[in-house]
């Protein structure tokens, strides 16, 4: 894809962030998409093209009451709004549309309207995985950190620190669900929810959404926000199944998604000014700065650990607080590109200082899916 | 009342093969014919190469521990907390998921690497689960 050739141009989560009791999942999603389009100064007609997750194009083109010609069902889990961008922006620049409207909302917390996630005992996952004792993301995602930590030698409080600079972070963000200072040793005795990993070491549970719109570069320069480019893109699968990735020592879907996004982008890593990995649990970021090519993995501990990425660290690292301190309502990936448009727009709570470049990357399922993005406010 | 009960697998053509396995007793994988290369979990193609010329074979029953989680909330019906869910490495390369039999639930008895045996754990007529216990002598 050619750089700079689309642009955000209307970005806005739910009216409210944390417990939604008084909202359906779907109607999360039309807060979230009329925030949006108001924040572009659009109306409903103006979109052309739409992209979801989870529910179809269709439920979400019928209830806000838009006519599509051209739709992206992708759901790859948490990352799949990371895709729709990529998709989108090509769709944009091929002319199969104009604006294109993205939307994620999700009722984790209230469980209003929430289509139930279950395993087929038919499926390979449900032959092969549900019997042994799996029981949701907190039983799954952590399998592979104590090989992580056994090949790259890296420590407990060490991953235990991602949780407190990530609590830096949101303390400064008035919509953070978490904001109360966290220390290395509050996390490592916290209740203990799958060894290695604590309570404060897994994500938020927490209602909510959040809706973005593309358009080309060129019609850009016409909307009341700061256009903010899409300079690079990736994304690639690996399995649904945990126990099957080709190594716990690195994510072959982050691996092949980020570096594509940097070639794609022109940037080196010393280009990048603001960071984002999504962080469903506390060794995302590990896993990111590794795969995505900014250090090896046998650093990546330590480098957290050092205080980099927390507030006034070379590398600003889940500025909202993530998705263990911010909120995260199950597919947190368009919580993560919120942000790094905030940032690129000037507008962030914790605003990096003149940030040019933000690197955007998302996980689906357990290491299953990825997709990065990497933006710009220079064109 | 009765326990809940753990979620138990439904076989597939595909998998059969495997299920058949376990309840008489024997681990059964697949090797590529074409190029060698062993897989799991079951399908009657190669991964590696396509080719559909695939061969079950009995494996070893030897493994390693590859990583685990020790499992305190939520725990899944059927199981009582804490309970290890591991990744284990077959001896001829694929890993798979399994629990840890006769061995204590604590990250001090669960070591990295430490040598595994298969042991098979029968729930019903139908289905045998393959499990692994620390190897003997």
């Amino acid at each position: 894809m050619r750089r700079n050739q689309v642009a955000v141009v209307g970005a806005a989560e739910t009216t409210e962030l944390g417990v939604i009791p008084n909202m359906s999942q779907i109607q999360l999603h039309a807060d979230a998409a009329l925030n949006a389009i108001a924040d572009a100064g659009l109306k409903l007609s103006d979109i052309d093209g739409i992209a979801t997750a989870v529910e179809t194009p269709q439920q979400i083109a019928h209830y806000l009451g838009i006519k599509p010609t051209w739709v992206d069902g992708t759901s790859v889990g948490g990352c799949s709004f990371m895709l729709h961008v990529r998709h989108a922006a090509a769709a944009i620049e091929a002319g199969l549309c104009k604006t294109v409207l993205i939307t994620h909302a999700e009722s984790g917390k209230s469980m209003i309207g929430k289509p139930p996630r279950s395993t087929p005992p038919d499926s390979l996952n449900g032959q092969f995985e549900s019997p042994f004792g799996v029981f949701g993301p907190p039983s799954m995602f952590p399998i592979p950190v104590l090989r992580y930590m056994k090949t790259y030698g890296i420590t407990h409080e060490q991953i235990a620190m991602v949780a407190v600079a990530q609590r830096e972070w949101a303390a400064k963000n008035p919509r953070a669900t978490m904001k109360a200072p966290i220390t290395v040793e509050d996390v490592l005795n916290s209740k203990m929810i799958a060894y290695p990993f604590r309570i404060l070491q897994c994500c938020l549970v927490t209602d909510g959404g959040g809706a973005l719109i593309l358009t080309s570069a060129d019609r850009a320069k016409d909307f009341p926000n700061k256009p903010i480019y899409i300079l690079g893109t990736g994304e690639s699968v690996e399995t649904p199944m945990v126990s099957q990735m080709e190594t716990f020592n690195s994510s072959r879907a982050f691996k092949t998604a980020g570096p594509m996004a940097f070639k794609e982008a022109g940037i080196a890593h010393k280009d990048v000014d603001h960071l984002m990995i999504y962080d469903a649990f506390a060794h995302l970021p590990l896993f990111g700065l590794g795969d995505l090519g900014f250090m090896p993995h046998e650093e990546t501990g330590k480098f957290i650990a050092d205080g980099n990425t927390r507030p006034g660290g070379k590398l600003p690292l889940n500025t909202n607080g993530g998705g263990l301190s911010y909120m995260h309502s199950g597919m947190y990936g368009m919580y993560a590109l919120q942000e790094s448009v905030r940032q690129m727009r000037g507008i962030a709570p914790a605003q990096v200082k003149d940030a040019k470049i933000s690197v955007c990357h998302g996980v689906g399922g357990m290491f299953a899916a990825s997709g990065t993005i990497i933006f710009t406010n220079e064109k | 009342m009765a326990e809940p009960a753990r979620a138990k697998p439904k076989p597939t053509p595909e998998t059969q093969h495997f299920w058949d396995g376990t309840a008489a007793g024997e681990l059964r994988l697949q090797r590529c014919d074409a190029c060698s290369h062993v897989y799991f979990p079951p399908r009657p193609f190669c991964p590696s190469c396509a080719s559909r010329k695939v061969s079950v074979f009995k494996a070893s029953g030897k493994a390693k521990l590859y990583s685990y989680v020790i499992n305190h909330r939520p725990a899944a019906p059927g199981f009582t907390p804490p309970y290890a869910i591991a990744v284990v490495e077959l001896d001829e390369g694929p890993r798979m998921m399994s629990n840890i039999l006769d061995c204590p639930q604590t990250p001090e008895a669960l070591e990295l690497d430490m040598r595994l045996e298969v042991a098979f754990e029968k729930l019903d007529d139908r289905i045998t689960l393959p499990q692994f216990r620390p190897a003997k002598g």
